[in-house]
């Protein structure tokens, strides 16, 4: 079969053509028609490959359809063509099956040696364990500078823009209370895991996504070679807020990493609680109240009337008006095959008395108790 | 297709007298492969609606960002009905229609060759999508963890997840008997003369179809039972908490999803391979190599799976395997994309309703397939995994592929079915606007998805706005244009043209030799085929 050149140079023209009008259109409109800048060289990498393939199949495509092209404007029976009789041809159909293997040889290699570079999570200098919660993302600094930080992140977008009751931020849904820092240069492994079910922890800027899979530890590293703020979301449905649980890296010198683990250890002493302070029902309360704004009113609701059936509501519940112990152990250890999760290792003593004791004493409930900080010290395991 | 009659085994005084009994127990009780071919069709068009109307939900949320219509628990039900029931209760079904109205007019057999179990097969359905749509309505509402169903979110639901379970119980046993009766029929009941390399490629695709759908249905049921009983009976194959995996499911779950997509996209090809000959006035060119290319297509299909996990953490090895595992289905892919340009390559081309559609599906399906081969590239998939890119990617294999070939199919065989022409300017306008259309929802996405957009998040960030909004006006486009099909159908069977037993110029095949519409009972005697 012999392609007329005139065809496909039509063909191609036409395509480019229409290609460039949709690219210039939408590059006017300030859309975003690519990546998002990287700040890897891996990502780099991994931007560079998937033009190397877009120009590839823009060949081939151009190419094929160049053919089938010529022949719906050539071929037509109200032109007076009649149809050649030809169905076969070894030759060709040998051709057209060596060819493309060849090309697919081509293009899988330098992806093999991508992939095998990004898959070497060796010789971190910072490993940072990240956990998936439903919906937030909990850090532990377990390795290098900064180790021994710990803290949860989660949305800080306020809940008056997501429902429309005030105009949205720039960075609406991509930002959280405590981002994650680290050091520009170095390279930081990441070991993901989850509570409950599966997420992903995915930074596109990075070109980094790994699942959190519970009960089991993945990694992935990255080594960021700019400063910035780096935003992600989670990439695995995960339940109601899948869309809420965002990821924030900020990447920063040495010396403001430095002084930023400074700063996080000097907190995170200071927020060494005194176990023997005396605390009124309305000091708890108040704590409770913040505690419980943070962790349990994306289910529970801040009415305590919740979403039955699946978050049940707080607001007169069995559990919440009802024995201490039973209300401390669901909070302590969650409810398996639910999404309560346990709160035990979230959360600290007090916070967990003071959610409880505002739980009790909230809305309809008015039991009157007080959980103590020393009590649910006592009911850990 | 060098196939003559020598007899027409159409006995034309019987179809005055077909002793179907009437009213509502005819429907009931059929065991005539075309009534339950219709009854296939009009079921399966019904579910297209329904799930097209989540869809809708789904991109009127979409519009902008922020809730405005639908609260996030209940977004994510309607992406896991919507997903459950295109596959399952719209695409499938058309085709299992499809397979028994045409095989055996096309084989010259006078019947499928079990006529009870075709009733069943086709009577299990309307139970199992009315358990999948009430499920909406039970407390905790429908299943909501995708239709890929991955625990540990799916032991987290409420009863809907139940019901979803079972629907999906339901809907693989009716796929299993339906393929082991198209099998039986394809092997058993050819006409004398019609070897296998003689068949029709629409029979052969159907007959690699079955294959898969019986060895992989029993695995998807397998899956939901194990998570039905990590739900209910403390069994726990997929929590680590007692020693399971909850990747587990993943793998065997995308060894029954990896065969399925195929099993949704096979029986395409063949509507597609013999419109683009039809209407070419040519014969398919590479016949042979077509029927080897979907038997390689069928058998590479069970080898790739995990490429639908890489990010799960994988070995390297394995990530390794499954790419290069993957790139191989691009040869007999590419394959079957250069044999059609061929066929059409110096033939007699006219542009019908059927042609249209089957040229809009090998434009469309191989922009699927080079996102695909995109997607495959592991290392360029982590930036992809589970965004929209991924969206736009099946979208384009399973609406501009399997739905735009069954509308092919719909429009060529329409005056078989109903001995009457459908109105071609109509026709035609309908694939205009679902081709533009169609290319607004879902090119869009893929821009979406390369900056960062993750899939099944009811509220987006800002910088995604205006795709989005393109997108969703994209996709009521789409819908309002499915209208005319709905419009475009009844009108032609009401009131259309009278059609001749072969209304197009270029058609080969048993199928054009009996009359338009085709009688209640054909080829009780088999034509010979020399």
């Amino acid at each position: 079969m012999c392609i007329k050149k005139t065809g496909v140079r039509a063909a191609a023209l036409w395509a480019s053509g229409a290609i460039l009008a949709t690219v210039t259109a939408s590059a006017q409109a300030g859309y975003q028609l690519n990546f998002q800048e990287p700040a890897t060289k891996l990502a780099r990498e991994v931007y560079d490959l998937h033009m190397m393939m877009m120009y590839i199949c823009g060949v081939i495509f151009v190419g094929v359809f160049g053919v089938m092209f010529y022949s719906v404007f050539k071929h037509r029976k109200s032109s007076g063509r009649t149809a050649a009789t030809f169905h076969e041809n070894t030759t060709v159909e040998l051709i057209w099956t060596i060819i493309p293997t060849i090309i697919l040889i081509v293009m899988v290699w330098p992806v093999t040696k991508a992939l095998i570079a990004m898959r070497d999570t060796s010789s971190a200098d910072i490993t940072i364990k990240a956990t998936g919660y439903q919906w937030k993302w909990g850090y532990d600094y377990i390795k290098g500078e900064g180790e021994g930080i710990k803290f949860m992140s989660m949305l800080s977008t306020p809940r008056e823009q997501v429902e429309g009751r005030a105009p949205k931020g720039e960075h609406y849904l991509l930002e959280v209370d405590n981002n994650v820092v680290v050091p520009v240069g170095k390279k930081i492994r990441i070991l993901t895991t989850a509570e409950d079910v599966i997420h992903a922890w995915y930074v596109p800027a990075f070109a980094v996504k790994q699942d959190a899979i519970p009960g089991f530890i993945r990694d992935t590293s990255f080594r960021a070679d700019r400063e910035g703020i780096f935003r992600g979301q989670c990439a695995e449905l995960c339940g109601k807020d899948h869309g809420f649980m965002p990821i924030v890296v900020e990447v920063v010198s040495a010396e403001k990493y430095s002084a930023w683990v400074a700063e996080q250890k000097a907190r995170l002493s200071v927020a060494a609680e005194d176990p023997n302070k005396v605390w009124s029902l309305d000091e708890l309360k108040q704590h409770g109240e913040a505690v419980y704004t943070k962790n349990c009113a994306a289910c529970h609701q801040a009415t305590g009337k919740g979403l039955p059936p699946a978050f049940p509501a707080l607001d007169g519940s069995k559990i919440a008006t009802g024995s201490k112990e039973v209300h401390l152990d669901i909070v302590l250890n969650g409810k398996a095959g639910t999404a309560m999760q346990s709160f035990g290792k979230q959360l600290s003593d007090t916070d967990i008395a003071a959610v409880l004791t505002y739980e009790r004493n909230s809305w309809g409930n008015k039991t009157g108790d007080m959980v103590l900080p020393a009590e649910v010290k006592a009911a850990r395991k | 297709m060098n196939i003559a009659t020598a007899a027409n085994g159409h006995v034309t005084a019987h179809d005055d007298h077909d002793h179907a009994p009437k009213g509502m127990m005819r429907w009931l009780t059929t065991t005539n492969h075309k009534d339950i071919g219709s009854m296939y069709l009009w079921f399966s068009f019904f579910m297209f609606l329904v799930g097209g109307c989540m869809a809708l939900t789904i991109r009127s949320e979409l519009f902008q960002p922020g809730l405005q219509i639908v609260r996030p628990e209940f977004f994510n039900q309607l992406t896991t009905l919507h997903g459950l029931i295109m596959v399952f209760g719209a695409i499938m079904p058309a085709f299992v229609g499809f397979a028994n109205w045409m095989i055996p007019l096309q084989i010259g057999a006078s019947d499928m060759a079990f006529g009870r179990m075709n009733n069943w097969s086709f009577w299990l359905l309307p139970p199992a999508a009315l358990l999948l749509v009430a499920s909406m309505f039970v407390p905790g509402g429908a299943a909501a963890a995708g239709w890929t169903l991955y625990p540990p979110l799916t032991i987290q639901q409420g009863m809907g997840m139940d019901m979803a379970i079972f629907a999906i119980h339901i809907l693989g046993i009716s796929s299993i008997m339906g393929s082991i009766n198209i099998i039986t029929t394809i092997l058993n009941l050819r006409a004398p003369g019609m070897t296998l390399m003689k068949m029709p490629l629409f029979c052969w695709t159907w007959l690699i179809t079955a294959y898969l759908i019986i060895a992989v249905m029993p695995i998807l049921a397998g899956a939901v039972t194990m998570t039905l009983t990590d739900r209910h009976f403390g069994t726990h194959f997929f929590s680590a908490a007692g020693g399971g995996d909850p990747v587990l499911f993943q793998h065997i779950f995308w060894f029954f999803g990896h065969p399925e997509v195929y099993i949704v996209i096979i029986p395409g090809f063949g509507v597609v391979s013999q419109v683009i000959s039809t209407f070419s006035r040519k014969p398919v060119f590479g016949y042979a190599s077509m029927v080897y290319a979907i038997a390689a297509i069928g058998i590479l299909s069970f080898t790739v799976w995990a490429h639908h996990m890489y990010t799960t953490g994988m070995p390297i090895s394995a990530q390794l395997y499954f790419m290069y595992a993957t790139m191989l289905i691009a040869v007999p892919t590419g394959v079957k994309i250069f044999n059609w340009t061929a066929t059409m390559w110096r033939g007699s081309l006219s542009f019908e309703t059927p042609m249209l559609f089957a040229i809009g599906f090998i434009f469309l399906f191989t922009l699927g397939g080079f996102s695909g081969l995109v997607l495959a590239m592991a290392a360029v998939d982590v930036q992809m995994q589970d965004t929209y890119y991924v969206v736009a990617h099946f979208h384009y294999t399973m609406v501009a592929g399997a739905l735009f070939s069954a509308f092919a199919g719909l429009y060529y065989w329409l005056p078989k079915w109903t001995g009457h022409m459908y109105n071609e300017k109509m026709g035609q306008l309908h694939f205009w606007l679902s081709f533009v259309f169609f290319n607004m929802t879902f090119f869009v996405q893929h821009f979406l998805g390369i900056a960062g957009m993750p899939r099944r998040i009811p509220d987006y960030a800002l910088q995604f706005t205006e795709f989005n909004q393109i997108s969703t006006i994209g996709a009521f486009g789409f819908g309002l244009s499915q209208l005319l099909v709905v419009y475009n159908v009844i009108s032609c069977m009401r009131s259309g043209e009278k059609a001749p037993a072969k209304p197009w110029e270029g058609a080969e095949g048993l199928e054009w030799e009996v009359p338009s519409p085709a009688p209640h009972h054909t080829w009780e005697v088999q034509p010979i085929i020399k």
